[in-house]
């Protein structure tokens, strides 16, 4: 496996990348970071094809070429709306690499007639499962983030006990494969990977749309746990490691998406949450005996303009209207009269964890102005106007109020706690999670109907005329 | 004296233990730009595919080598840049106002 020198600029490599994520930790030094991040990759890669004894280049230059003009096109050319499904579609190829890797191992060790150790055979099975799960789970995930699949679960009888079935069916053949010789299970084997692929499929379209944010950063996770497994077939640390920060990266994220909406990561997986006409929460009463104040942008952008403190929630709704760019205009004028304004940003705001706060940098919306509701829910009551924009579960105040409710128990915003709140919003209707929003109705709060876009850009131009 | 394979076990935990340390310190802002970066990262599987597509023997393994580069490769180069052309737009408050 190459010499001394070759295993330590692998270790190179590897403390690199740790060192990159390291740098993560602040935007200011983020950039840096992934750079260091990438020379690791370099090294590694020069490693390899300096270290390894190589029978040919033509291919690995047919193959890196096609990847990069590929990678390099869809890097730059991709809306940061969409970054999603792109995480996505790269995780995807990652969990194909790992793989493949370990389908050559075996196919090699098949072709040349060699004898497979148990543990060998385990890490290629595991490489084989993972990273295929990975490849289609993610172009299923892709295919719901893109609208070309169907954003609702699609269920059927029996779907888990069939999904169980077909696992235990791998797990005995991959079980039975890592302790025969490979001449013999090439049949098998290549069953192996057909299940693997149609389990990544199965396990993810059950999964509903805005449920996705959870799918990918877990995806992520197997991307790296592939990576590993890879790591473990070829015995090379730098895999081996790299894959392990990946797979806890991953398994952070995934978790912090689940408490953003108090939910178990078996309820997303296994729940069909979202399936349009969800549970109503309780709580609801008919719309009769309530009624909604209607502010119009005039008064609306006096209540902005002569505040000390502005809260702004940004939802998804901000994003689809393409209206970010506008918002910042709106904080930017408000920040002139000396209105402090702040963005509160909810974990499941965006489409993928830490999306919003991509979307607003986008904008030019200063980091610093962003801040998570921990930060300010406190402030709440001292802040004179919240104003909601396309966001709807994230601020509904049943979360907390209501042990009831489809979403108890869900951290919110607490903008029923500001001295006035305004939503804008196209109508009354509930939101994602189907659950009505009692905000709506508060004596503090008025809704500002219309399309946030041409919403935005009235209170721009009111606000610019006072 | 453990096996290759053990030590990669032990090696495997101990940067799990590192991951988790590492990555909760990321603040939530750029949880994104974590998932790209870290996205690329796993790209490292990459060593492989050179392996086989550099060492394949024939016709079906090289396919299976250029398939694992070519993945393999969006996933490095893609990852890496887009991660940069995200943390390109963070910026902080141009002019800072005074807190009143």
């Amino acid at each position: 496996m190459g010499s001394t020198v070759f295993q330590l600029a692998y270790l190179l490599s590897a403390v690199l990348f740790i060192v990159g994520l390291q740098r993560l930790s602040s935007p200011e030094t983020a950039r840096g970071g992934n750079a260091i991040a990438a020379v690791g990759m370099l090294i590694a890669i020069v490693a390899t094809l300096l270290g390894e004894h190589m029978l040919s280049f033509t291919w690995i230059l047919v193959g890196a070429v096609v990847g990069s003009g590929a990678g390099l096109f869809m890097a730059q050319t991709v809306e940061m709306t969409a970054m999603p499904q792109m995480v996505a579609i790269f995780n995807g190829f990652g969990g194909g690499a790992s793989a493949l890797v370990a389908i050559a191992e075996y196919l090699e060790l098949a072709r040349t007639g060699g004898s497979l150790e148990t543990a060998h055979g385990v890490s290629i099975m595991a490489g084989v499962l993972i990273g295929s799960v990975t490849l289609s789970g993610s172009f299923i995930a892709f295919g719901k983030l893109q609208g070309l699949v169907s954003e609702k679960p699609v269920t059927y009888p029996l779907q888990k006990t069939s999904n169980f079935i077909l696992l235990l069916a791998m797990l005995a053949v991959g079980t039975w494969l890592s302790i025969s010789p490979p001449a013999g299970g090439v049949d098998w084997f290549y069953f192996m990977i057909a299940a693997s692929l149609a389990l990544g499929v199965l396990v993810v379209i059950p999964i509903g749309g805005a449920d996705m944010p959870v799918v990918v950063a877990l995806l992520n996770s197997y991307s790296g746990l592939a990576a590993s497994a890879a790591g473990f077939v070829l015995v090379n640390m730098s895999l081996i490691i790299s894959g392990a920060l990946v797979g806890a990266s991953g398994l952070i994220l995934t978790g912090i998406m689940c408490r953003g909406m108090n939910r178990s990561l078996a309820n997303v997986l296994f729940g069909a949450f979202g399936g349009g006409g969800g549970p109503v929460g309780g709580g609801g009463g008919p719309e009769g005996d309530r009624t909604a104040r209607e502010v119009d942008a005039e008064s609306a952008a006096m209540m902005l303009a002569y505040a000390r403190q502005v809260v702004i929630v940004p939802g998804y709704g901000l994003a689809v209207a393409q209206a970010q760019h506008k918002l910042r205009e709106l904080a930017d004028l408000l920040g002139e009269r000396g209105v402090t304004v702040k963005f509160a940003i909810h974990p499941v705001a965006g489409r993928m964890p830490g999306h919003m706060n991509v979307l607003l940098a986008e904008a030019n919306v200063p980091y610093d102005q962003l801040y998570e509701p921990d930060d300010v829910n406190p402030e709440m009551a001292g802040t004179d106007v919240a104003l909601v924009v396309g966001a709807n579960d994230v601020v509904n105040p049943s979360a907390r109020d209501d042990p009831t409710s489809a979403i108890a128990g869900m951290p919110i915003v607490e903008v029923d706690r500001a001295k006035q709140c305004i939503v804008m919003k196209r109508s009354l209707s509930t939101g994602f999670a189907g659950v009505d929003n009692p905000l709506f109705y508060l004596p503090n709060n008025a809704m500002l109907f219309g399309d946030a876009a041409k919403t935005l850009t009235a209170l721009v131009r009111e606000v610019k005329e006072l | 004296m453990i096996g290759p394979l053990l030590v990669g076990v032990y090696v495997f935990v101990l940067a799990m233990f590192v991951g988790w340390q590492v990555i909760t310190k990321v603040p939530p802002t750029l949880h994104t730009p974590l998932m790209s970066g870290s996205n690329a990262i796993s790209g490292i599987s990459i060593v492989g595919a050179l392996l086989i597509a550099g060492q394949a023997s024939d016709r079906i393994m090289t396919w299976v080598g250029v398939a694992a580069v070519a993945m393999a490769t969006i996933n490095v180069v893609g990852g890496f840049l887009v991660t940069d052309r995200m943390l390109k737009m963070f910026h902080r408050r141009r002019d800072t106002e005074p807190e009143a």
